[in-house]
């Protein structure tokens, strides 16, 4: 790397800005594209941030059934997020921390938040967060699979077990790789909806607690606790969404026209999935392991092109 | 019905007592269930302090209405259930209300936990205070099996109803409804009336059917009275009614998007809701059409320069409906989702005598517009909003058809108003006909409201029976939630949207 130390520095203090700060902008976002299209002005942008400064005011109330587990789920769900968030490379690569096999590490630190949530979840002895707890497993029992198969193409194509290397390989200069990265990128955009619990998979917005999947686990959470369920859902959107960007992203050799490509891309991203969710209805629960079977599926094919 | 002897009536008009016929009870019970067989509704069954029993039968395609009562010796007799599922909640009301037994009833609970109306006589043998939804509930066993407890108080702004579900994995085994949080005695307080209040308990039986009951306590009240309503103040009622159908079928469309996660209609909906219910505020100052209605005309009747207002407002107002709502039947993940969704079987539908839009929703062409055409809906029909699978899309198709009917109504009224001048106010008292008996019908947004009033000797109320549309269709929520995915139910529930404090009363 020929970058001097003091570059370094810099991008590693912007990567932490990025991380710790630019999460709860996303859902705001989002939310701001679906009220747009379905006609209404909709909550400021920065909804998440007022909301998050009200409940770090707040006191938390606990259900007397639950023990020290209630609070390891938001506890690891930001935890994990934020550790996940120095492995995937933002706006440069490689990522502030980065060795070979961190993709195992980065997909199991939210298999570790998923375990603690549903935990958590159980711990409150409710019918309906059983239910959620039940739903959260199966799902992303199925969306793993997809996560990894992507990996695994993507590993093979960039030689690296590195996310930073992985993700920061030039996906569209190299002909052979556009069509199984197209693969990848289809089926993991499905997992970002469904570990993300957006619709077509879940409804964030939903009130009905018999519908939810991931929402009613944390029906019980109150004040900070809720508060960092929160933050650790808007970090996970954050960061699995750099999963994405990154190899979509071109690479130039102008350090800042990539981290300036990247916020815009991920602004962009935002739209996106708000324009996902304003223009589909939700699917029946029972068909939502067909969605993620097409993810696996996706992510298959891709790694089978690029073995031959 | 060949040897028929229940008496024939109609719609809003009112017999003498001793017109009709008092049968012993094996009689009532075979001309019940006989009836019943042969295709026609129970449309009410209830019960007075005297022990007297009276039937109301529907024959929907004839336009027919039977009245028949009986009186009993002992506060018991055989139920009627087991050969008519028909009867089975009225059956437990009369139960509830006068401590008389339906014996042999084979799900026999009480409905609205309130205590017998007749001092120590109490068909459970209950004492101390009564709690709602305090019951056995119905059970499966079975290690797999979950149970699931949702209500009375739920994540929304809605009314109290607790439901019971029985689980295995996502799959409903079986639900069981418990209502009653509502009671506040509206049957009761209507005894010994018409008081200057009854109007006002009629309107608020459901806060938002206020013109579907109020009417059919007007209606009553003109029948037993003998007054006939002039035929314009007639259609400015059937103004309002449409209005209440538009403004509420609108809103269940948008809400029934939004409970499918699609953002667009739901919030459009919304919002035109809000516009149709003021279209009902420019006719009566209130959105909910309270107090626009008088028993013998209206206590506002539409001006001249208002309908022709109304004409253009209307007009806009079904523009945007109509974008809001062509939205859902364009996108295929909404069908996908409302038709794979609460299926009832249109056998089952009949044999527990749905009625309104989940009945038109399962193929059953009644309306009581149609059949037993009351005030302006003789001479000017409304085509009836039919479907034939029996599941969400269905419900929510029927309702999207009767909008264009009744939107196709209105601006006919509008237009014919627009030229005529008003009717003069009704005047104040009218005497009610001594020992009669009057049943009155309308087609709320719900479905067919029935309101049956027996009065005494000097003219009062000595009974005075409502029955909403949401009271025969509750059962039929929890036929639809059979072995369907117990993340449907709020789609299911929202595609009935039926009354809490209807049924509750």
């Amino acid at each position: 790397m020929s970058e001097s130390l003091l570059f370094r520095i810099i991008h590693i203090a912007l990567h932490l800005l990025t991380a710790l700060l630019l999460g709860p902008l996303i859902p705001g976002l989002i939310n701001k594209v679906k009220a747009l299209v379905a006609g209404r002005c909709g909550p400021p942008v920065l909804q998440l941030y007022y909301d998050l400064a009200k409940l770090a005011r707040k006191q938390a109330v606990f259900s007397q059934t639950t023990t020290w587990i209630f609070l390891a789920g938001p506890v690891a769900t930001v935890a994990a997020g934020l550790v996940a968030a120095l492995l995937v490379p933002f706006g440069h690569s490689p990522a502030p921390i980065h060795f070979q096999g961190d993709v195992i590490l980065f997909a199991y630190l939210f298999g570790l938040a998923r375990f603690l949530t549903v935990l958590s979840a159980l711990d409150t002895g409710s019918s309906f967060e059983g239910m959620g707890a039940a739903r959260e497993v199966t799902f992303s029992a199925l969306a793993e699979p997809a996560l990894f198969l992507g990996f695994a193409a993507l590993a093979k194509s960039s030689g690296s077990l590195s996310l930073s290397a992985m993700l920061a390989s030039p996906g569209f200069a190299i002909s052979r790789a556009t069509g199984p990265f197209i693969l990848v990128l289809a089926g993991w955009m499905i997992v970002y909806l469904a570990e993300n619990a957006r619709i077509p998979v879940d409804d964030p917005n939903t009130h009905l607690e018999l519908t939810m999947i991931h929402e009613v686990m944390v029906l019980d959470h109150s004040g900070r606790p809720l508060a960092l369920v929160l933050y650790g859902a808007s970090l996970k959107l954050l960061v699995l969404a750099a999963l994405i960007l990154g190899p979509l992203l071109p690479r130039t050799d102008n350090p800042w026209l990539d981290w300036a490509a990247y916020f815009l891309a991920l602004g962009l991203f935002a739209v996106v999935v708000g324009v996902i969710e304003s223009i589909t209805a939700r699917f029946r629960m029972n068909q939502v392991p067909q969605f993620l079977m097409a993810s696996v599926l996706a992510t298959a094919f891709a790694f089978l092109l690029l073995l031959v | 019905m060949s040897d028929i002897q229940f008496a024939p009536c109609r719609n809003g008009r009112a017999l003498l007592m001793k017109d009709v016929p008092e049968l012993l009870f094996p009689e009532f019970q075979d001309e019940i269930l006989q009836a019943v067989n042969s295709g026609k509704r129970l449309a009410c069954l209830c019960a007075d302090a005297e022990l007297r029993l009276f039937a109301v039968l529907a024959d929907d395609p004839a336009g027919a209405l039977w009245i028949g009562r009986t009186r009993l010796d002992h506060p018991h007799y055989p139920s009627l259930t087991p050969h008519c599922p028909q009867a089975h909640l009225f059956e437990r009301e009369l139960a509830e209300q006068f401590g008389i037994v339906p014996e042999k009833h084979p799900w026999f609970k009480p409905v609205r936990y309130h205590a017998s109306w007749v001092e120590g006589r109490d068909a459970w043998q209950r004492t101390g205070p009564i709690e709602p939804g305090v019951t056995d509930f119905f059970r499966v066993e079975g290690e797999e099996v979950h149970e699931v407890a949702v209500g009375p108080v739920h994540a929304g702004v809605i009314e109290p109803g607790h439901f019971r579900f029985q689980c295995h994995g996502e799959t409903v085994f079986h639900l069981e409804i418990a209502l009653g949080y509502q009671h506040r005695g509206i049957e009761r307080a209507m005894l010994g009336g018409p008081h200057p209040l009854s109007l006002k308990f009629a309107e608020t039986v459901a806060g938002d059917t206020t013109l579907g009951h109020g009417w059919a306590y007007c209606q009553l009240l003109e029948g037993l009275a003998g007054i006939e309503v002039p035929p314009r103040s007639q259609w400015v009622r059937g103004i309002a009614l449409e209005l209440e159908r538009c403004a509420n079928h609108t809103g269940d469309l948008g809400a029934l998007a939004g409970d499918a996660g699609f953002l667009p209609t739901a919030s459009f909906c919304g919002r035109i809701r809000g516009d149709w219910l003021n279209l009902t505020a420019e006719l009566c100052g209130s959105r909910l059409g309270r107090d626009l209605l008088r028993p013998g005309g209206l206590r506002v009747d539409l001006e001249p320069e208002v309908a022709k207002m109304l004409t253009s407002r209307l007009a806009q107002i079904w523009g945007d409906t109509q974008n809001a709502i062509e939205l859902l039947w364009g996108a295929a993940s909404v069908l996908n989702r409302f038709e794979a969704a609460g299926f009832v079987d249109p056998i089952q539908a009949r044999e527990v005598g749905l009625v309104g839009v989940p009945a038109r929703a399962c193929g059953i062409e009644q309306d009581v517009r149609k059949d037993h055409p009351f005030g302006p809906y003789a001479e000017h029909p409304v085509a009836l909003g039919l479907a034939q699978s029996g599941n969400v899309h269905s419900r929510a198709w029927v309702r999207w058809r009767e909008l264009q009917a009744s939107h196709a109504f209105l601006a006919e009224a509008f237009e014919a108003l627009a030229d005529s001048a008003t009717d003069p106010k009704p005047t104040g008292t009218m005497a009610l006909a001594p020992e009669s008996l009057c049943v009155s019908l309308t087609e709320g947004w719900r479905g067919e409201i029935l309101h049956l009033a027996v009065t005494d000797a000097s003219g009062r109320f000595a009974r005075y029976k409502i029955v909403d549309p949401s009271f025969h269709n509750w059962f039929g929520l929890a036929l639809a939630l059979r072995g369907e995915q117990i993340s449907d139910f709020p789609l299911c529930n929202k595609s009935f949207n039926l009354s809490y404090c209807g049924h509750d009363l």
